[in-house]
């Protein structure tokens, strides 16, 4: 990848439903710069979550071209997409980020145990020490243990944070994670995952009706400029 | 590998569901098991009922006719055998031992048996099995009795009692009573859980002494019995048993039929299996119901877990995983199943063996899994994976249309 082609290249990208007639998504042109904090903006119904979900590979679009990371996802396989996203993306859903069953410890340390190349991007340092470390700076450290039921909805989020960050992601993709908090929890809540983002070199794409937030990321876009379907 | 770990936290998670479905399928295969041993047990009792007779020799008849009305004391002989045909054939050189059978008197419903002493000696069943007592000995004087356990709990007699032996198997005073020649009980036989237990036995002489005219002063030693009704047969060799049985058909001087009591035996229980077929039928289809109860425990949990494909979904597992990971749950759960089955039935086996032993005469005996079993076991371990393929298949596809969001 040069220095200069971006993270994200995306160019008339067409992506329809299964049985619908209209395309929920005709993205003409929209790249992200790698090292960005992009705040996306628009009302439900925009195509967020559907531009989100093409970008991490869970949809593949009908037509037009998508890169990440120099590398043509519309020529990747169904698996070779979810090895694409469990090595490079991060994802951080709005809410219910966590398996039950699982404890904030063991759900933390998934991506890393479906993914070896994220693993090993951990390098020779302990894996333990690591989810450690994040945790630290997420503020969780004593939640580890704890089953996820029994925490609250602002730490779930950290939690979800911290995973989607274990193993040095690219990139990270958030479906607006901060909307079940509170206005003071939300603040704290971006600058810590911008703090964290920065120390990881990890782009953040970041989506949301609530543009109370705009104002703390790098750049930011209304859904509308990217998306021309007509809905 | 992480999809084992996910797997057996998330059926913990639902711990009483997943207990209840083990249970189901425990239950269910249990059943199986335990139909299939008492099945088999009964069979080989069955076919075990006598043992060691390499041939019953009756007059000229159906073979079914003859194993019923020797083995298990069911109908009536049309011919008797003359005492002497008897005598000449038990004398052929590769007979080693035979034990004379004369039917037809009765006592309250009990066969009586008129036999000798070598009954007690060569009658065997269950293999090797031979008839003891579990009170007093075998007939020595004309007026001794023994009779069956059976008949001995059900008529409440006990040692030394007198009784009286009618003629014709029949039930209360019906026919002409042989009060001339009142009987005294010497023996009691021990259970064996065979028609051996329902019939009353005394000697040839005193069978023949019933029946004459002034039986007054009678003597052992005075007394010839002419004719008796069977005979049961053993070899020397196993070798010659259908020669032996051949010559026996053939005997010239009065029509006689020999057979070789496991094939009449075997072809017996055939037309009986009826019942045997249905009861496995009706297992068979309890194990179907314990399945169903599986597939609707994991089918109504697939909408729960939606966001949990999601999430993995959103870690990087690929859609095959989801599809791994919930065959890989029904499989565990058949497997706990099955082994819940094989435990419940091994132990309600050991535990309810003796009661079903003395209660029904049927002898669990032999191994408890067998090829049957082992074909159950690997055929619901292969159904309940199949199975699991339903529910699994649904969650893959929801999966892959719900992609990162679940709309519900």
């Amino acid at each position: 990848m040069s220095l200069n082609s971006p993270l994200i290249e995306i160019r008339d990208l067409h992506f329809t439903y299964e049985g619908q007639a209209t395309p929920t998504l005709f993205v003409p042109e929209f790249t992200v710069d790698s090292g960005e904090e992009l705040f996306l903006f628009g009302p439900s119904g925009s195509g967020k979550t559907t531009l989100l979900e093409i970008i991490s590979g869970v949809l593949a679009p009908q037509s037009g071209c998508l890169r990440i990371l120099g590398q043509d996802l519309t020529k990747m396989t169904p698996a070779q997409r979810d090895a694409f996203r469990a090595e490079h993306v991060g994802y951080v859903f709005q809410s219910f980020n966590l398996i039950p069953y699982l404890s904030v410890y063991e759900n933390i340390e998934l991506p890393i145990r479906l993914s070896a190349v994220r693993k090993q991007r951990l390098g020779t340092v302990d894996v333990d020490m690591v989810i450690r470390a994040i945790c630290g700076n997420l503020g969780i450290s004593d939640l580890l243990d704890k089953n996820v039921t029994q925490i609250s909805v602002g730490q779930q989020q950290r939690v979800a944070v911290a995973r989607a960050l274990l193993g040095k992601p690219q990139l990270l993709l958030c479906d607006e994670p901060t909307s079940a908090l509170d206005t003071d929890h939300r603040e704290k809540f971006l600058r810590l995952l911008f703090e964290l983002a920065e120390l990881y070199e990890t782009t953040v794409v970041f989506v949301s009706h609530d543009r109370n937030i705009e104002k703390l990321f790098s750049r930011s876009l209304s859904m509308n400029t990217i998306n021309k379907a007509t809905s | 590998m992480i999809f084992l770990k996910l797997a057996l936290k998330s059926l913990k998670n639902r711990m009483l569901a997943t207990g209840l479905t083990v249970l189901s399928i425990s239950l269910s295969i249990g059943l199986l098991l335990t139909v299939e041993r008492a099945q088999r047990a009964a069979e080989d009792g069955f076919n075990q009922t006598i043992s060691k007779t390499d041939l019953i020799v009756g007059a000229r008849s159906g073979p079914l006719q003859l194993v019923l009305y020797t083995v298990f004391n069911i109908g009536n002989a049309t011919h008797n055998i003359s005492f002497s045909t008897y005598q000449e054939i038990a004398k052929h050189p590769a007979i080693a031992w035979t034990i004379p059978y004369s039917l037809g008197d009765g006592h309250r419903g009990f066969r009586v048996v008129g036999t000798n002493q070598d009954f007690f000696k060569y009658y065997h069943f269950r293999k090797n099995q031979k008839v003891g007592f579990a009170a007093g000995r075998p007939f020595q004087e004309l007026t001794d009795v023994v009779i069956g356990s059976e008949v001995a709990r059900q008529l409440q007699y006990k040692m030394g009692q007198n009784i009286v032996v009618s003629h014709g198997v029949t039930k209360e005073e019906g026919f002409q009573h042989h009060d001339d020649l009142p009987f005294q009980i010497s023996g009691i036989m021990a259970a064996t859980g065979t028609p051996l237990d329902r019939a009353v036995y005394i000697s040839l002489e005193a069978m023949e002494a019933l029946h004459l005219e002034h039986s007054e002063n009678l003597k052992k030693e005075n007394i010839k019995p002419d004719a008796i009704t069977s005979f049961f047969v053993g070899t020397h060799s196993r070798l010659d048993i259908l020669k032996l049985q051949r010559e026996i058909n053939a005997f010239a001087k009065e029509p006689l039929l020999a057979i070789i009591p496991g094939v009449a035996l075997a072809e017996l229980w055939e037309g009986l299996s009826y019942a045997e077929r249905i009861l496995r039928l009706i297992s068979l289809m309890v194990l179907i119901v314990g399945f169903m109860a599986m597939l609707i425990a994991l089918t109504t949990t697939l909408n729960e877990r939606r966001r949990e494909m999601a999430i993995l979904r959103a870690v990087g597992a690929q859609s095959k995983h989801i599809l791994g990971l919930l065959v890989f749950e029904s499989a565990l759960l058949t497997f706990l199943g099955v082994v819940g089955g094989v435990i419940l039935s091994l132990g309600l086996v050991a535990a309810l063996a003796p009661w079903i032993e003395s209660k029904f005469g049927l002898y669990l005996a032999g191994s408890a899994l067998t090829q049957t079993e082992l074909f159950y076991i690997l055929g619901a371990l292969a159904a309940g994976t199949v199975i699991g393929l339903i529910p699994a298949f649904k969650a893959q596809n929801q999966a892959l249309k719900d992609g990162l969001s679940v709309r519900f």
